[in-house]
């Protein structure tokens, strides 16, 4: 455990592709072809019924701050540069939450849209006022 | 019955020249010999994780080295909430019949064994590492979105959580053992550097070097009679951002199931031993568990409520923000300290009543939750 890296690579194909997706400006998300139910990290099934048929979709990218943090202490040297930075807990339109990056200076409530920033070993979604 | 028979700890803090080992095995003594028993009486051995020693069979190499011989051994994993899960094993272990003493020991050189930024990137897998730790989140950005949001929406402010940071110093100042003993004032908590912001450097508890051990028991052995009366779990989450409901994070649901099987209500509670990675970890299970109104744990504190002097007097050790965290002994201390208090053995920290104990453990992000009450006989 003690040469934990910075950043992780994606941990299986599922996770891969929504990240492949992210970098051509994509947010995903699942919708339960059998119950309907909206998901979201993506997984292989549903875990409202159990359904394998997750089907994924694109998000607006539009949505509402529900909670945001100031991190002034990254977790390495590496990340140093891009401190501080703001992540947050965000609310999407289509009915399901995610982490993200967000504009320092949103506040709880705010209704905000994505783009897409490097950071890090990856490109990763930011989200700012609306 | 399940008797906790016997607590031992080491002094937290930088103890250069520590291990995994040495720190557990250390505590491990203090406790059988508090519990008037050896190592020849020991027929369980439960430990935790260590992430400076990430060996795959931590109990059997922990048994190995103080020569004991178990017939039920294993390390288990809830990240914070470790420590009181393992006795909540250890009274099942005894209950059933399996063992008839079991020792529960931690221990780590969390501070001493590895970099400040190993320390922050090893603690931050507790987060999703696909869709979490990517964005450069670390424990405190987690809790700072906790913190964020619990303001937000119960009415929280800094100063509240300020109030807590500066108790637990106060308490740790009492403890020979603590790591972090220096007085420290409301502002000096609110002008401390931002870590991740609501929460400052002073919200957060330190990373500690530390061991400690407890000795569970089916038969009182003639040292301290305190016993546990119940206990219980609650699961509902491991990453905060599939944490759906601000006011139940699983805390109340634990809680609810020890006192079920104690047959015992908040009001009977008169010592409490409730987990503390930060400012708002200890704010938010307080008034989860019930033992402070929403948003209402800071002015209790400003109050003298949770004081040693108080009625519901609080983590008298300093708890993590003070006393230190070493990982899974950080947790156990909470529970240490509420044992001695029972026993009428906290030196200058005793309190005046101290018949039942009220514990609670926090794991990951708000995300295992493990509670239990303790009796004096």
């Amino acid at each position: 455990m003690s040469a934990t890296p910075t950043t992780f690579p994606a941990g299986d194909d599922i996770a891969r592709a929504w990240w492949n997706g992210v970098a051509d400006g994509r947010i995903g998300y699942q919708v339960c072809a059998d119950c309907g139910a909206v998901q979201f990290y993506p997984r292989s099934h549903c875990t409202a019924c159990g359904s394998a048929r997750c089907e994924t979709r694109a998000s607006k990218g539009a949505g509402a701050i529900f909670s945001i943090t100031v991190v002034h202490r990254p977790p390495s040297e590496a990340l140093r540069a891009h401190a501080p930075y703001a992540i947050a807990l965000v609310d999407l339109d289509e009915g399901f939450r995610m982490m993200a990056h967000a504009d320092p200076g949103c506040a709880i409530g705010d209704r905000v849209t994505a783009a897409f920033i490097p950071f890090g070993d990856r490109v990763v979604p930011r989200f700012a006022r609306a | 019955m399940a008797y906790i028979a016997g607590v031992g700890n080491t002094r937290y803090g930088k103890v250069e020249g520590s291990s995994t080992l040495s720190l557990a095995s250390e505590a491990a003594h203090l406790a059988m010999a508090d519990a008037g028993l050896g190592v020849k009486d020991i027929d369980g051995v439960l430990t935790g994780y260590s992430t400076t020693l990430p060996h795959i069979m931590l109990a059997t190499v922990i048994a190995e080295r103080m020569g004991i011989r178990p017939v039920y051994a294993h390390a288990m994993q809830a990240g914070g909430a470790t420590g009181v899960a393992m006795v909540m094993l250890a009274k099942l272990l005894v209950d059933s019949g399996q063992c008839r003493a079991v020792l529960a020991l931690a221990g780590e050189n969390r501070a001493s064994g590895q970099s400040r930024d190993q320390s922050i990137q090893t603690l931050a897998q507790a987060g999703h590492s696909d869709f979490e730790v990517p964005y450069g989140a670390t424990i405190p950005a987690y809790y700072g979105l906790l913190a964020a949001r619990y303001m937000h929406q119960f009415g929280v402010t800094g100063a509240d959580l300020a109030e807590l940071a500066v108790l637990m110093r106060r308490h740790a100042g009492t403890h020979p053992d603590a790591h972090l003993r220096t007085p420290v004032t409301l502002d000096d908590v609110m002008a401390s550097k931002p870590i991740a912001l609501p929460l400052r450097l002073l919200d957060c508890c330190p990373v500690s070097d530390g061991g400690v051990a407890v000795v569970v028991t089916r038969e009182p052995t003639g040292a301290a009679r305190v016993r546990i009366r119940g206990a219980g779990q609650a699961h509902l989450h491991q990453h905060i951002s599939c944490m759906r409901d601000w006011a139940d994070c699983g805390a109340a649901q634990a809680a609810g199931r020890a006192f079920a099987e104690a047959g015992m209500t908040t009001k009977d509670v008169d010592y409490l031993a409730v987990y503390d990675s930060f400012t708002i970890t200890l704010a938010m299970l307080l008034e989860e568990t019930g033992f402070a109104p929403r948003g209402g744990a800071g002015a209790m504190a400003r109050d003298g409520r949770f004081g040693v002097a108080g009625d519901l007097p609080l983590n008298t050790h300093g708890g993590l923000l003070s006393f230190g965290h070493c990982g899974v002994g950080g947790g156990l201390a909470h529970l240490v300290e509420a044992q001695r208090q029972l026993a009428g053995k906290a030196g200058a920290r005793q309190v005046k009543k101290a018949t039942t104990a009220f514990i609670h453990g926090d794991g990951g992000v708000m995300s295992s939750h493990v509670s239990m009450l303790l009796e004096r006989m």
